[in-house]
């Protein structure tokens, strides 16, 4: 049982993860949304004193029922229009979603947006935490109740296959016995953590990157026995993107094409 | 390794973005009908990415193209599979006017019995008021118990001042968002199983017993119905309606043995649920203002006589509303 991720078995036998959003992060997203609250009331009310400034009773009124009105249809009207997020959820890559992975109903966003008022008792959501404790799936009293969950919907960036390719000459390739050692040694672990580097080579410091991208050719070096002839005044980061053509490719193909 | 990454990638993004397109779309406009030809375009995208995704779970080498590819295909199954109703557009006078009243219609037996929990409190108030002498410091709220019936009419009707001046509308402002408040809090303590909502409602019920008789018992009874009906007339109903969607949500936690899964159940009382929640809020919005606007000015400034008319006015237009509103589909 995996507090981390619900697992979801498509009828054609494919197997998915959500991955679930922890307390942590619902806490941050609740503060963000009550802040968008307070600060929508707060400005409400501004306008509503300079409309109706003459009548000051009413001008109260209105703001307290509209304020209230707010507090209320905020959670509900949001997840409702934008698919299970509010201004918090959507700031943090939060998303409620239904459990078994389906489309979110009205109906669920009610009930979970009703059952806030149990859910909140006596302060800070206590019994909603406590639920959420106890229960499978970080799921507090609403949630269980409406069959939901919240997730973690931070969106990475879609794979670039160009992060991989290579045009410039590569001094491992031709070589069989060197190839079948990358290919043997080399770890899916390790192919992964240097996709990764090359992936994210931008977004790293160019100090990190120098230091990353050693530590992997050296590695690589290491594990395939490759003579030093072969990499002599290559640098080690083209010394990675070499061997990973080698690891990702299939055996025979010359270079990546598509 | 047995997968060509690079050239994985290459080949197959193409379809992955057609594919997260179209989800974009139906997010964005989730009533959107497709053609056949479209659906079958996006049920082919789906199980192509499935397909890719099944692939690239076999080889470890790339965990970021395969998180995004959960995710999408995530979403995708999300919309491919769904066999529910198609999601509702928010329409909030349809939903008092049309949902509200059918809602209603169709759980009328939860009605009934919250009815009856508010009556049995009723009577257990009443009789306790009238047998036990020290039963009215006990039940009846403070400001209510501090004076007898008759010395509370003889002030209101003697009275030269408006203690309500200039403070009328946050009156009624402090009692709408109060009453939904407790009203809400009635509904959603159906979690309970309905015992949480039972007992707030026969609680109310045991008050305002208590309160009838009071008045009744020293013989202020048109002062009390001048009084209460005007906003009563709506509140008590709104109030047993809060209970009855309590009644819906337990009542679908609990099953009825009919072999329904509990996420079904759920599925078809959230939706009247909600619309419950909707009228019943509408309805203590009037309450409100009515409490604050005409029950609270008694004799000589409005008639007795005018209140309890308008208050069976109203009492009247509800019935009407709750069995004829929305019979059109």
């Amino acid at each position: 049982m995996s507090r981390d991720a619900v697992t979801i078995r498509t009828p054609e036998g494919i197997v998915f993860a959500l991955p679930l959003a922890g307390p942590g992060a619902r806490f941050v997203a609740w503060g963000v949304d009550l802040a968008c609250v307070g600060a929508v009331g707060s400005l409400l009310a501004t306008a509503i004193r300079g409309l109706l400034g003459f009548q000051p009773d009413i001008a109260e009124a209105v703001g307290a029922v509209l304020y209230f009105g707010l507090s209320i249809l905020y959670g509900l009207v949001l997840e409702w229009v934008w698919r299970g997020q509010t201004l918090g959820k959507r700031l943090v890559g939060l998303r409620v979603m239904d459990e078994e992975g389906r489309r979110l109903q009205p109906s669920q966003v009610v009930v979970r947006n009703l059952l806030r008022s149990i859910d909140v008792l006596p302060i800070f959501y206590l019994v909603g935490g406590a639920a959420m404790l106890a229960s499978r799936h970080w799921q507090r009293l609403g949630d269980l109740v409406a069959c939901t969950i919240v997730v973690r919907a931070a969106r990475t960036d879609p794979p670039d296959p160009d992060a991989l390719r290579s045009d410039k000459y590569n001094s491992l390739r031709g070589r069989p016995r060197i190839e079948a050692r990358l290919r043997q040694r080399i770890s899916p672990a390790e192919a992964a953590l240097a996709v990764q580097a090359i992936v994210r080579r931008d977004a790293i410091e160019p100090v990190a990157r120098v230091a990353i991208f050693r530590r992997l050719a050296q590695r690589f070096v290491a594990a395939a026995e490759i003579e030093p002839a072969l990499f002599e005044s290559v640098p080690d980061e083209q010394v990675v993107r070499n061997v990973l053509e080698i690891v990702l490719t299939r055996p025979g193909r010359a270079g990546v094409s598509t | 390794m047995i997968l060509d990454l690079p050239r994985f990638l290459a080949s197959e993004r193409p379809f992955w973005s057609e594919l997260e397109e179209w989800l974009d779309r139906l997010e964005t406009d989730p009533h959107r009908t497709m053609s056949l030809e479209e659906a079958r375009r996006l049920h082919y995208l789906h199980q192509r990415a499935s397909a890719d995704l099944a692939r690239i779970q076999s080889s470890a080498a790339e965990p970021q193209t395969r998180a995004w590819l959960e995710a999408l295909v995530g979403r995708a199954y999300g919309e491919v599979h769904e066999t529910r109703d198609r999601t509702h557009r928010l329409r909030p006078l349809r939903l008092f006017l049309h949902d509200f009243p059918r809602a209603f219609r169709r759980r009328a037996g939860a009605f009934a019995l919250a009815c009856g929990m508010l009556l049995a409190g009723t009577a257990l108030g009443s009789i306790a008021l009238l047998v036990d002498d020290g039963a009215r410091e006990v039940v009846l709220p403070a400001e209510l118990a501090s004076l007898s019936p008759s010395e509370r009419v003889h002030d209101e009707e003697t009275r030269r001042t408006d203690r309500l001046q200039g403070q009328r509308s946050r009156f009624s402002a402090m009692l709408m968002t109060h009453n939904t408040r407790i009203a809400l809090f009635c509904l959603a303590l159906g979690v309970t199983y309905g015992i949480g909502t039972a007992i707030l409602l026969f609680h109310n019920g045991v008050v305002l017993g208590a309160v009838a008789a009071d008045y009744v018992a020293d013989g202020q009874t048109r002062f009390l119905l001048g009084w209460l009906l005007p906003h009563g007339i709506v509140e008590l109903p709104a109030i047993a309606i809060a209970g009855q969607a309590g009644l819906v949500l337990a009542s679908a936690l609990l099953g009825r043995g009919d072999g329904t899964p509990l996420r079904e159940r759920l599925a078809v009382a959230g939706r009247d649920v909600g619309a419950l929640a909707a009228g019943l809020a509408t309805l203590l919005l009037w309450a409100g203002l009515m409490e604050s606007f005409l029950s609270q000015h008694h004799e000589p400034v409005l008639p007795y006589a005018l209140k309890i008319g308008i208050g069976a006015v109203e009492g009247v237009l509800l019935v009407l509303f709750l069995s004829l509103a929305g019979r059109r589909p």
